[in-house]
Formats: structure tokens, sequence, C-alpha cells
């Protein structure tokens, strides 16, 4: 049996769905889609189904290219029940998407959610009363507790086994007579197309693009009689027929909402008016951003920089000890030192930067300050194309890339996704800011080192309003729900920085450690002189660079400290200024600080984007910091 | 009744009803989807500085909404009481 989840975004679906698939669950990615569903095989008392995560979605019409990954697995998959999440907290509007679903004719379950934070906020309501009017089963949960969960998915398997569907409540008198009038003409239609007549009517007189596309091409006659019909319900409302139609639904919702649920405001909201008076304030809110940031960064880097050292301080003796004992010269050795050295580098990652990072990030997420960052800092990110939800992975990534560009989920939009993700990587994390402090501050000196974060600001600024202007979006605007302040939990927490990690485990380690080896390989076979007299064109002719410099950009491309390592041993000393001019060594700085991000943080861009995305960024960054390396030697030639 | 203006004009503590929504269907189902529909009433909270985004209240949910979007809602003031 397959029961999906369906609900309004953050209405707690994921919650539920970590709270039974857990962490044995046999997760399956589907990719190639603008975001993927997760599924999985789930054992609730004793009974096993397969349990699917769709993307949250307000409505089932005129979805967003995002939304529509769950529509087509409702309308095309047909699972054998749906399981409908609402938020009880605001009910009214979750109970408009109920509505549309119910007519999907797909066995259906109410799962009213939080309902804890609903009596909080005075909101009592009646499961039985609201159970009566839509004649699917109800029952009220707290997933983050996992009250109510094991109830549920006993009722789902249930109404998938009966087929039982729910009731649809009638539309106002004019409008109905409508819907009648188009759906008998809608049932041929509607039969090729797996979708119920009734819901088949409703989306062409909505004039949902995809439908009335398809019946266009298929279907002329309806699609004639749709728009004829269209077109009448607008001139008797005067209105246009989709808003006759949503304020239709948005009346009914409201109306169910009053029949089922007992409003008593209460005065708790006055203490979140006081927080947020300071937190979103106009000089207040700024200084607390900036505040909260460099806490989070100064705890992270510093908590860091204490795990990290005696980690790697262990490989490292543990690599001496394995030397020892075998026989260098071998090949078998050589792999298992890329081997090591590729597993390190992610436990180096991971341990000390990853897990804090993502968990200062969860925090914030739980609490439900990120929504304010991304409100405060919307003026300013518009100037780039961009909107204010976009502040959060550019601020991570100063840390590393790979948490930044996993933040990148928190934008509904494929496109918004796509520009911050390939963005964040030409910002430079903690390891290109080693680079640019033991090179350009050490021997350029600190005024160069911090007028290459300005270009840097610029470069990124000027990339962000090119890309979001090759890809415009008819969005005039961020519209973001302001949520209340949430005490975060830790169970939820846990869930959340296991799935996180797993995805860096899953996806970009195995990149790290194949580099890793291969890197050895190329050392064991002395391909190093190949490799750069490969490169010498381009590192010794267009960019003027000493040809032995070519491995190391290789190398800091699987993790960026190895480049200044690397560098040490290519060039033969620790005292760069003897062997580079300082046009070099600022050529040198600013190619590393804007070329290709490291294996980790491909491997996770393509988790995120795609390939495609992956790519851009191999191909952008490369020409970007090519670019900026040859301006600054024409700026020197001319100086 | 009050005058018609559109929101992004608004000020924090002023009370509105939505008029009109401009600005094609895609604006209006992403107003819609958190809440935002015509003759619905909204609490203004909090109006940009620095051009920044407005916060609203509506059905007891706080939105940011930032300027652009905000200038396709079209609001008539409430009287005072």
């Amino acid at each position: 049996m397959r029961i999906a989840l369906v609900g309004q975004p953050n209405c707690g679906k994921s919650t539920l769905f970590n709270s039974v698939s857990g962490y044995k669950a046999v997760v399956s990615n589907f990719p190639g889609t603008t975001i993927e569903f997760i599924s999985s095989k789930v054992r609730v008392n004793g009974r096993e189904f397969e349990l699917v995560d769709l993307p949250g979605i307000y409505s089932l019409s005129a979805p967003d290219t995002e939304e529509q990954v769950a529509r087509e697995y409702l309308f095309k998959e047909k699972p054998d029940a749906i399981i409908n999440i609402l938020d009880g907290s605001v009910l009214s509007r979750s109970l408009e998407l109920t509505l549309e679903l119910l007519g999907a004719g797909i066995p259906m379950v109410i799962c009213l959610n939080m309902v804890d934070e609903a009596r909080r906020k005075g909101i009592l309501i009646d499961p039985e009363k609201l159970s009566d009017e839509l004649g699917v089963p109800v029952v009220p949960t707290v997933a983050v507790r996992g009250k109510g969960v094991p109830e549920l998915f006993e009722k789902a398997v249930q109404v998938g086994k009966n087929r039982a569907g729910g009731r649809m409540l009638p539309l106002s008198l004019d409008v109905e007579k409508i819907v009648k009038e188009l759906e008998p003409s809608a049932e041929t239609a509607a039969g090729e197309l797996g979708v119920p007549p009734r819901l088949l009517s409703l989306m062409l007189l909505e004039d949902d693009d995809q439908f009335t596309e398809t019946v266009k091409q298929r279907f002329p006659e309806l699609e004639d009689k749709s728009s004829f019909l269209r077109n009448r319900l607008s001139e008797s409302h005067g209105r246009p027929a989709d808003v006759v139609l949503s304020s239709e639904r948005h009346g009914l919702a409201m109306n169910l909402f009053e029949r089922v649920a007992q409003v008593r405001p209460k005065d708790r909201r006055l203490l979140r008016e006081q927080i947020d008076r300071y937190v979103m304030g106009p000089y207040s809110g700024y200084l607390f951003l900036a505040a909260i940031l460099l806490a989070f960064f100064l705890s992270v880097f510093s908590l860091g920089k204490h795990i990290e050292e005696p980690v790697l301080g262990w490989f490292e003796s543990f690599s001496v000890y394995l030397a020892e004992r075998l026989d260098v010269s071998t090949l078998f050795f050589t792999v298992l030192k890329g081997l090591l050295e590729g597993f390190s580098g992610g436990i180096g990652i991971v341990l000390p930067y990853l897990v804090p990072f993502l968990i200062g990030l969860s925090l914030l997420e739980d609490i439900g300050y990120l929504p304010r960052a991304a409100f405060l800092m919307d003026s300013i990110m518009h100037r780039v194309g961009l909107h204010g939800k976009s502040i959060i992975p550019f601020v991570l990534s100063y840390g590393c890339n790979v948490p930044a560009i996993m933040a990148v989920r928190v934008m509904e939009r494929r496109r918004d996704r796509f520009v911050t993700a390939v963005l964040s990587t030409l910002i430079p994390c903690a390891a290109r800011t080693t680079i640019i402090f033991a090179l350009a501050a050490f021997y350029l000196g600190p005024i160069t080192a911090a007028l290459l974060y300005v270009l840097n600001i610029l470069v990124i600024a000027a990339v962000g309003s090119i890309m979001t202007r090759i890809m415009p979006e008819v969005s005039p605007g961020m519209i973001i729900e302001i949520p209340a302040y949430r005490l975060p939990s830790l169970r939820s927490m846990a869930a959340k920085l296991w799935f996180r990690l797993r995805e860096f485990i899953v996806i970009a380690w195995p990149f790290l450690i194949g580099g890793s080896i291969v890197l050895s390989l190329l050392d064991y076979y002395n391909l190093s002189g190949i490799v750069n007299g490969a490169l010498a064109p381009f590192t010794g002719g267009l960019l003027g660079l000493p040809p032995q410099v070519g491995i190391t950009l290789i190398f800091g491309i699987l993790r960026k400290e190895l480049t200044l390592i690397m560098l040490v041993q290519a060039l033969g000393t620790n005292d760069f200024a003897a062997v580079m001019d300082q046009e070099q060594i600022l050529v040198f700085t600013v190619f590393t600080l804007f070329y290709v991000p490291c294996l980790a943080t491909l491997g996770v861009l393509r988790s995120v984007t795609g390939n495609s995305g992956m790519l851009f960024t191999l191909v952008a960054n490369t020409a970007i910091a090519t670019a900026a390396a040859l301006c600054l030697r024409i700026l020197f030639a001319f100086a | 009744m009050g005058t018609v203006t559109t929101l992004d004009k608004m000020k924090a503590g002023e009370k509105v009803v939505v008029r009109d929504i401009r600005g094609g269907c895609g604006v209006r189902r992403r107003l819609g989807n958190l809440g935002i529909h015509l003759d619905d009433s909204i609490d203004v909270i909090r109006s940009g500085f620095f051009g920044g985004p407005l916060m609203v209240r509506v059905h007891g949910v706080e939105i940011g909404l930032g300027r652009g979007m905000a200038e396709k809602v079209q609001v008539e003031t409430e009287d005072e009481p």
C-alpha cells in the first residue's frame, strides 16, 4: 500500500515522515525533477506500507513548477490513500487545500497537527465535528512529540483498504450550477487524464495552465465550452473566474473553520510582539542580526578548530604509522594513502565544521529566526535580483560552502535556489580565507586582503545581477510567513541533523575519497610534471604564474587547504616571495579565490541543483577566476 | 469609508481592507496561498524601513511582504471606530 503525505508548506509533513521512517528507512531520492520527493518503507503497528513525503503545496490549482511535482504524483501515481496534514494553528487556510483534495477522489485521512500550538493561540478545534463535516477520519496529532501518530497511520491504512472517500462541500448555487453544466462534457477527458470530472471542470474554469493546455490540444470542444462558461462566471461576478473560485474555497474554509473551532484570543501575542519590536526593529534588528551571525561564526570556528586539530593530528600519526609498517613504494600503499586522506578530509569537514554549523542552523531555523533575517535583508538582496531568503546561505558560505548550499532549500523557487547556490560557491570559505591571509595579507598587506573581500562581494553582486537578468522570473518579490517563535525540540533537531549529515556522507564524501585516490595515483606515477606541462599554457602563458603551480590548483579542487600545502611542496619553499613576485602572488590568490569550489561542495551542489548547476559552476567560476586574474595582469601592466 | 490606495503606502498600526489585487493570477494566487484575498482585512504591523518589506497580519498569521508585492494590493483604509 502506498500512502502519501500532502499538506501546505511548514505544516509538519517531514516531521511526521521522519518520526515513522526513522534512521533505518530505505530512502530513495527521485532526482531530475524540480524537487525530489522522498519515499520510504515503514512499519507502524505491525503493518508495512510505503510512505511518500511530497513537497508542500498551498493549493492544487495552477501550481508553481515546484508544486507541480506533488500534484503530478497525486494524479498520475495515484497513491492508495493520502494523509492531509493541517496546521491547526492556521486552520482556515489549511482547510482550503483540504477542500480541493476531497475532490481528487483519493481515500483520505486528516491529520490535525500542531493542536498544542493552536491551543496556545486560543484556537480549540473539535476533530469529531470536522470529521462529520467532511466525511473523513480526523486524527489530532503533535508530530514533533509523536503524539497521535500510530492512530493516524492505523486510520490511513483502513481508508486505503475501504477506499472510502470524503464529502465535498457544495459551492454557492450559481457557481455550482456552472460547474454542474460543465461536468458531463468533461467526463471523457477526465477519464483519460485520470482525474474526477468535477475536479477537471473546476481546474478548467480556474484556467489552470496545464489542464487547459492539454484539453485545448486533445479535446477542443471541451475547451470551447469551458471558456464559454468561464466568461459567464466572470461576467456574473465581475471578477476573473479564478478569483471567483478561490474566493468560494476561501469562504467555504472560513465557514467550516467557524463551525469546527472556537477562538478565544489570548494575550500571549504580546510577548512575541515585544521580542519582535527589537529583533525586527529598524535599527536594533540589524544590530541583532549582526550580533547573531557573529556569535554563530565565532562559536562554530572556535569549536571547529579545537576539534579539527586533534582529529587531523590523529590521522597524521596514523598515516606515519602506516608508512613505517608498509612499503611506501607500492601501488597498494598509494591507494590506501589516497583513501585515508579522502576519509580524513571528510572527517575534517564533518566533525568540526558541518556538525556545529548544522546544529546552529537548525536552532535558528526551529526557533523561527531565519524568516526574520530574510525580512530584514530583503531590500538589500533585491539589488542583485534575489530576495531576503538568500542571505542565509550567503552568510553560511563564509564558514563552509557545503552547509551553505544545503541551506538554499529554504527558498521555494528553483531559480532562486540555483542562483544562490552558484553564488555561494564564489564566497571564500574558511579554507580559502586561510589562503587569502597566508598569501595576500602576509606578502601584500592587510589592506590588499581586505580589498580582495570587497572585490569578491562586488563580483558576486555583478554575477548575481547578470544571472537573475538572464533567468527572469515573474515573481515580483518576497512573500514569507513570519512564524511564531517556537522552542526547538531535540528530537526534530537530531532528525534534521542526521538527514543533512547523511546527505554529506552519501553524496559528497565518496567524491572526496575518489578524488583523493586519483591524486595519489597521479603522484605515484609521477604525473605531476605532465599535469603541470598540460596546464602550462594556461598557468604560465595566460596568468603569468610559475608552471609548478599547475598541480596545486588541481589539488585545490580536492580541498582548498591543500592548495597552500601543495604550493609549499611544488615551489620547494615556504618563502613564496622568493619565487613569485607581488603580481604573481596577487594573481594566484585572486584565481584561487574564485575558481572551482572543492569536491565536497561540488557534490552537494550536484545534489541540490543537479548536473546542470554543477557544470555551470565549473565553467562559470573558472571563467570568472580567469577574467579577474587577467584584469589584474592588465592593471599591473599599466601600473 | 476610507480612501483607496496601495498597501505599500500604509504605515504601521493601520487597518485596511483588500479591494483589488492587480498583476495577474500568479500574484493573486501567491497572496491567496498565504491568506490574502479580496475583502480580507489586514493589520499593518511594520512598514518598510530603508524601502524594505512590510509586515502584516491577516487571519491571525503574520506575513512579510516585499514592496513589489505590496504595491499590487489595492486597499481601503478602515474608519476609526
